[in-house]
């Protein structure tokens, strides 16, 4: 198993308000990573500095070292552009873009300057097949992606993710706004991703994370309080307060 | 049952109360069509008012105010563009934006007249090498300062309505701030700024005071033929023929005035269309 993201003693402030108090963790590639814990735990603002996303929030300031591949994503010369293409997103409701199918998968690489037409016909095929929705929307490419469904629009999302070839998704409860079989759909398809990508789910439903992830890590009050195979976390958790919230005592 | 009588007088209450306000809206439009329609043939639309007034017809009157409307155009999309999308995409969250867009808002509330003093003093006497004085210009950059606030806050309004999650979505996958903007933000928010634009157009269109120091002049022979000329325009000739010439066929003042109120018309119905269009395959 090679390691990934690796987050030295991160700490996170909202102005005044920390969010995240030195978490350190190392997350490894080809698995899925699930991030679990009550609301405003953290967890969410956790994923966002894995691509700096946080960087969009107005007072939002990171201490800490969160190394990509060795290298750390917070230095001064990093490339965000680079690092957002390598580190791609997935949001709590779907999101796709109010145009077409298409165009919503085209978009990422037409930002980065793909223009040719049959090279892009073959990313946007490539990418929904990779998100497994190609079968259910090869015929309407040109329509409204707000058509879809709201799973097919998640997954339409994935792809469209997909289409920037990122080494690592970022997952935000992406299943949260989702019926159980759209829910199914995605997991299925997280389980088969896995393979290729370094997969970070956050997820506020923990049967979602002892189905799906390999490592799981339990976030409260912005503290990481334990970290460990999923298996470990959820039958033989060697924090307290781990035990009552996989339990259901609270959260 | 008290409740269901109470409730019943209330909006009874409330809908002759819309009624009265729909009313002037009906008698303006009909009075306008009964008393302008018969002066309205093509010579009226076609010639130029001859010397003296009482004859001819309007054209140059036309004309000089789609000038303005062009012009007014330009100078609203090329100040009010830029500065509503910095306000809403890009200018920090301080004490100064907030200044700023405070004043903007203001601007809102200066007086027409004041607008036309303002374009007089700048526009017509200090800038006059530019503008060429009382001119398509002058009166363009008047108009367009005029009816800045409403294009600015339309603009920013538009803007903000447009999800926060699709600008997440496009940064996310490596887009700068400027290249969501341009290719997420702003088509999505093109049927609000649209509306906002027109709404301002169609003022500035009907205005008299900003444009009687600035463009307009009380009668002119020959159609304009550069931005540095000055022009009739059609509400200070609607003014001119109702207040200072004795003795005006009151049918021509009633088709001038038809005429500027469908101008104005067919900016807004063209500014509904136009939206529609654009918004029937953009939702969310």
């Amino acid at each position: 198993m090679a390691l990934k993201l690796r987050v030295e003693d991160l700490n996170l402030h909202y102005h005044s308000f920390q969010a995240l108090h030195h978490v350190s963790v190392d997350i490894e590639g080809q698995r899925i990573t699930a991030l679990i814990g009550p609301s405003g735990c953290g967890k969410s603002s956790f994923l966002r500095c894995l691509n700096r996303m946080n960087d969009l929030v107005e007072g939002a300031r990171v201490e800490g070292r969160v190394l990509l591949d060795g290298q750390d994503i917070y230095q001064g010369n990093t490339d965000v552009v680079t690092l957002r293409k390598r580190v791609g997103m997935v949001f709590q409701t779907p999101n796709p873009f109010p145009v077409s199918v298409y165009d919503n998968v085209a978009y990422g690489p037409r930002l980065h300057g793909t223009r040719d037409r049959a090279r892009l016909d073959e990313i946007v095929e490539r990418s929904l097949r990779s998100a497994a929705l190609w079968e259910e929307v090869r015929g309407k490419l040109r329509q409204s992606a707000l058509d879809l469904s709201g799973g097919q629009q998640q997954r339409l999302c994935i792809a469209r993710v997909l289409a920037v070839e990122p080494e690592v998704l970022l997952m935000d409860e992406p299943c949260s706004a989702l019926d159980p079989t759209a829910t199914f759909r995605i997991e299925e398809l997280m389980l088969e991703l896995m393979e290729h990508y370094t997969i970070v789910l956050v997820t506020h439903n923990m049967y979602q994370a002892s189905r799906v992830s390999q490592t799981t890590g339990f976030f409260l009050l912005g503290e990481l309080i334990e970290y460990g195979p999923t298996e470990q976390i959820f039958e033989n958790p060697r924090d307290q307060r781990t035990d009552d919230y996989v339990r259901g005592r609270f959260g | 049952m008290r409740e269901a009588i109470r409730q019943r007088m209330w909006f009874a209450l409330f809908a002759s109360c819309t009624a009265v306000v729909a009313a002037p809206v009906v008698v303006i439009a009909g009075l306008l069509l009964w008393r302008g329609l018969p002066a309205l043939d093509w010579a009226f639309l076609s010639t130029p008012p001859a010397p003296g007034m009482r004859e001819g017809g309007i054209l140059p009157a036309i004309v000089g105010t789609l000038w303005l409307a062009a012009g007014t155009t330009a100078v609203a999309l090329a100040f009010g563009l830029p500065a509503g999308i910095y306000l809403s995409e890009y200018a920090p969250r301080g004490a100064l934006t907030r200044a700023v867009r405070l004043a903007i808002v203001n601007l809102a509330g200066v007086p027409s007249i004041v607008y036309g003093l303002f374009g007089l003093a700048v526009f017509v006497l200090l800038l006059k090498r530019v503008t060429g004085g009382m001119s398509i210009i002058s009166g363009s950059l008047t108009l367009g300062f005029l009816i800045l606030p409403v294009v600015i806050t339309a603009t920013e309004e538009a803007l903000l309505a447009v999800p926060q999650t699709l600008r997440q979505a496009s940064v996310a996958l490596g887009a700068t701030r400027w290249q969501t903007t341009v290719r997420v933000v702003l088509p999505n928010a093109a049927p609000g700024i649209l509306t906002g634009f027109i709404i301002g157009l169609a003022r500035a269109a009907g205005e008299t005071a900003p444009i009687m120091f600035t463009a307009a002049y009380f009668y002119l022979r020959h159609l304009p033929t550069s931005l540095q000329d000055g022009v009739m325009a059609l509400p200070y000739h609607l003014y001119v023929v109702a207040t200072q010439i004795p003795n005006y066929p009151a049918a021509k003042a009633w088709g001038t005035a038809l005429v500027l109120v469908a101008l104005v018309f067919a900016m807004n119905l063209g500014a509904v269309l136009t939206r529609a269009r654009l918004r029937r395959r953009r939702r969310w």
